[in-house]
């Protein structure tokens, strides 16, 4: 069902161009309704899910490679399932509303579809490969969706950029997965969690975590991987809305996650992933402060949010994997909300500046409600779901007494405060400004999801035993063991109320004091003077430049110089196995009497050779080409090959013949050698090194007995059943048939190709 | 006698690949020739020599002398030298036709794919 469910949504996106060609005004609509009843049958899933029974679903894929299409869904992949085709239902349907009219409309709900089916084969994959498979799926449908603007030149940079990063990412994933297959034994994560296998005792478990924590660190934007995500938000809104808050992003998360039973709790795990989360949350709700774009903003704290989500799962404590389960639904439920109801102030009024936007609440009032709403969770007040999970995570960490992290926190949560209000105070109180003198409500499509999500934050808020069982069940899968999530709007006068408190007094402070607060992280961002994106073109510069020399270098235009390469290439590797592998045998020479006469053909195709090398005159060549190739015609005149000698003798003369025609009409052999003292010398080495190689080859197969079976079959059969005595012949016209088809087609070609060859004079007088 | 032809072949190899590495069109044909000459003396080597009896049945007989050469080989070679005829008949033509068009047969100056000023 789980596979069942991807592949619908496959389906609805590659029908998505023609029924949006079909039905312009409502294509949006009914593909909507696809990824909603996948949400309503994960829905279905909730109480055996909760009861702690995982659904399982294995399909064979390739099975000689032991790859199988598995899926599983506990409680963190449904909690996952169910926010990506829930979120993604919205967001089809808003984008409709969104890009009315726009002329790839079409192609936008082809593509969000399919990264939406990718997202959800990546939360729900059991199988290593297949989760790989998702996750470079979701990378590159992604880039599609950041780049769908192509025309500006900047939405393909971003695009470009996120795709490099997190595909780069991706390598490190797969490199990490099969070492953690290879370390356990295991390809399914259930397997590796079930075999009690220790990865974090293994060898190679810093590998391990390094690759690992590089996808993760670079798909979910954590620092310094962070600089794509602020860019990608050249997306159109819904893409924005969508990837970049409830799903793509959390990716990595997700990784995290689902890996912390197997390899979480070590020392390493704790400190890289507790550093770059809290310095992501930091410096996402720095610049998020700094910033005065709606959408960038809401980018700034969603950093913010994935660097918490990050911290949480380094803790590790049972109360911080709670607060997670918590944070992640609140934080997809609020941001979702807010980036649809910032595209819809973009979409209504015209602009996203905070600056140029005011009294928007007469005007979009239903919007301005949502917003306010889905705000009032991200500042986390009462009695929302944010502040339930904000809650939830003030409460650990000061049980736990990392004081430090806290710190970071609290300072991270005042900024979401302070961006909180300037997302809704701004843009919908006060004065009317220009911009806002034409806005409107964007229609149904577009209030539908802000208005459901921002619901849900209030609803799960008001009655937390609605999320619970599942927000435990994700808690317990991220744990591996069972938690016992048990959630409180109210938990009394705490001391994690008290941190509420003065969050939000010195949010409201930061918020009042804003123009100062911008002046002083202005003065340290240009104390630090760490320009991400700058750096980013230089590092691609230089690549460029690199792979530039290198090509210089190796690909000079010059064939013999190509040639020498390929032949270095082939001379190292045969003569490398040839030499590890024993392959080097000398039978040793028995001269028979009767070889005198195959010995002195030997003599005369090597003195042809020598011939042909040392001409200096092309006739001289051809006559001694012409020795070698008789020599080798007697050669198998003597042993035992009629056909192949008489045929030789033909071919070698044809070739002769045509040799002196053509020769006729080019210019002589320049007197003098054509290469170098240097060059000669290298040439020759290369010459002999090979020409060694060969005949170790041949003498290594002489030594091997030889298998006749072929050769004998041919030998019975010819007559008996192909009718005729000289098998050679019979082989040719009848056993191998087609291979002679085969070769008269290619000798047909060639003369075909001789003919075109000679009949065409392309470009010549053009260029003179 | 394998041995020798072996060391033979050997040198056609040599021969073959230190035309190849000439800067002379007409060279790098020779070194052709020489390849695929080298090459069928190889296939038949490596299918053991036998000096005379070639691979037919005898009237009256029913199937091949055992003793007869090994015919496989044969018709593998055949196959090849025909193929081999036509590669050579085309390359020829072909530097023909460049010559034509570019008025040089040194390979280091035919330079219409790849530039001197390209990166």
């Amino acid at each position: 069902m789980i596979l069942t469910a991807i592949l619908a949504i496959i389906l609805a996106a590659a029908i998505a161009p023609t029924l949006n060609r079909v039905l312009p005004a409502l294509s949006h609509w009914f593909l909507a309704l696809v990824p909603l009843s996948a949400a309503l049958w994960f829905a279905t899933q909730v109480p055996g899910v909760t009861a702690g029974t995982p659904v399982l679903e294995t399909t064979s894929w390739a099975p000689s490679l032991g790859v199988a299409l598995s899926f599983r869904l506990d409680g963190l992949s449904l909690l996952f399932a169910l926010l990506i085709c829930g979120i993604g239902a919205f967001i089809v349907i808003y984008s409709g509303g969104y890009l009315r009219g726009h002329p790839r409309e079409g192609r936008f709900h082809l593509f969000i579809l399919a990264f939406m089916a990718a997202m959800l084969g990546l939360v729900t994959a059991d199988d290593l490969i297949s989760l790989f498979v998702f996750w470079e799926l979701t990378s590159i449908t992604s880039f599609m969706l950041i780049g769908f603007n192509h025309e500006d030149a900047r939405s393909r940079r971003s695009a470009i950029q996120a795709l490099l990063v997190t595909g780069g990412g991706g390598m490190a994933l797969l490199a990490g997965l099969v070492l953690m297959g290879s370390g356990s034994g295991e390809w399914t994560l259930s397997a590796i969690a079930a075999s009690g296998a220790d990865l974090r005792t293994h060898a190679l478990y810093p590998a391990m975590l390094i690759l690992l924590l590089l996808a993760a660190f670079t798909k979910s934007a954590q620092v310094p991987f962070h600089f794509w995500l602020p860019n990608a938000m050249d997306a159109p809104t819904p893409v924005s809305a969508y990837l970049h808050s409830a799903t793509m992003v959390k990716a990595g998360v997700y990784l995290l996650a689902r890996l912390n039973p197997t390899l979480g709790g070590t020392e390493a795990w704790f400190w890289a992933l507790t550093i770059a989360g809290g310095v992501t949350a930091l410096w996402g709700s720095a610049m998020a402060l700094r910033s005065t774009d709606l959408k960038k903003i809401l980018a700034y704290t969603t950093l913010m949010a994935l660097g918490v989500l990050v911290l949480l799962i380094g803790i590790g404590s049972d109360g911080a994997l709670k607060a997670f389960a918590g944070f992640l639904l609140a934080h997809s439920l609020y941001k979702g909300a807010l980036f649809m109801g910032a595209g819809s102030v973009d979409h209504g009024s015209g602009t996203r500046e905070v600056g140029e936007l005011g009294g928007l609440w007469g005007k979009m009032p239903a919007t301005g409600l949502f917003i306010a709403v889905a705000a009032l969770s991200m500042a986390g007040l009462p009695p929302l779901l944010g502040f339930v999970a904000k809650e939830l995570i003030y409460d650990d960490i000061f049980r736990n007494g990392h004081y430090l992290a806290l710190a970071a926190l609290l300072l991270a949560n005042a900024a979401m405060v302070a961006a909180a209000a300037t997302i809704f105070l701004k843009p919908f109180l006060g004065a009317p400004t220009k911009a806002a003198a034409h806005a409107h409500e964007g229609g149904a499509a577009l209030l539908a999801g802000p208005g459901i999500l921002a619901s849900l934050s209030l609803l799960f808020g008001l009655w937390v035993g609605l999320p619970q069982g599942l927000l435990g069940a994700a808690a317990d899968a991220v744990r591996g063991a069972p938690l016992g999530l048990e959630l409180h709007l109210w938990h009394g006068f705490t001391p994690a109320l008290g941190l509420s408190a003065l969050t939000v007094a010195l949010g409201l402070g930061i918020y009042t004091g804003q123009p100062a607060v911008k002046n002083a992280l202005a003065k340290i961002q240009l104390a630090t003077r760490i320009d991400h994106d700058r750096a980013w073109d230089c590092l691609l510069a230089l690549l460029d430049r690199l792979a530039r020399r290198v090509t210089g270098w190796l690909q000079d235009g010059m064939l013999h110089r190509y040639l020498a390469w390929i032949f270095t290439g082939i001379l190292v590797l045969l003569g490398a196995t040839l030499a590890v592998r024993g392959g080097l045998v000398w039978p040793g020479i028995s001269l028979e009497i009767e070889d005198a006469l195959g010995g002195s053909l030997a003599l005369l195709i090597l003195g042809g050779t020598v011939g042909a090398i040392r001409a200096r005159s092309r006739m001289e060549a051809i006559l001694s080409l012409a020795i070698t190739g008789m020599s080798v015609a007697l050669f198998f005149l003597l042993f035992g090959a009629p056909d192949v000698g008489i045929t030789q003798l033909m071919v070698e003369t044809l070739s002769a013949i045509i040799l002196v025609l053509i020769m006729a009409k080019l210019p002589m052999l320049p007197p003098g050698s054509d290469r170098t003292r240097a060059a000669k010398l290298f040439h020759a080495i290369l010459a002999l090194g090979l020409g060694g190689v060969v005949s170790a080859i041949m003498l290594a197969v002489l030594d091997q007995p030889l298998a006749l079976d072929l050769s004998h079959f041919f030998g019975d059969t010819s007559l008996l059943e192909a009718h005729g005595r000289n098998i050679v012949n019979v082989i040719l016209v009848d056993f191998r048939g087609f291979d002679t088809l085969g070769e008269i087609t290619v000798v047909a070609s060639a003369g075909l190709g001789v003919f075109a060859l000679l009949r065409a004079r392309m470009g010549k007088r053009g260029r003179s | 006698m394998e041995v020798i032809m072996a060391l033979t072949v050997g040198g056609m190899v040599a021969g073959a690949v230190y035309l190849f590495l000439s800067r002379q069109y007409l060279r790098v044909m020779f070194g052709v020739i020489l390849l695929s000459n080298a090459i069928n003396v190889a296939i038949l080597t490596v299918g053991r020599l036998t000096t005379g009896n070639a691979p037919l049945i005898a009237q009256g007989a029913e199937v091949m002398d055992r003793a007869a050469a090994n015919p496989l080989p044969q018709a593998l070679i055949l196959t090849a030298i025909v193929i081999g005829f036509g590669l050579l008949a085309f390359a020829l033509v072909l530097g023909y036709r460049a010559y034509q068009e570019m008025g040089t047969l040194d390979t280091g100056a035919m330079r219409v794919a790849e530039p001197e000023d390209m990166p």
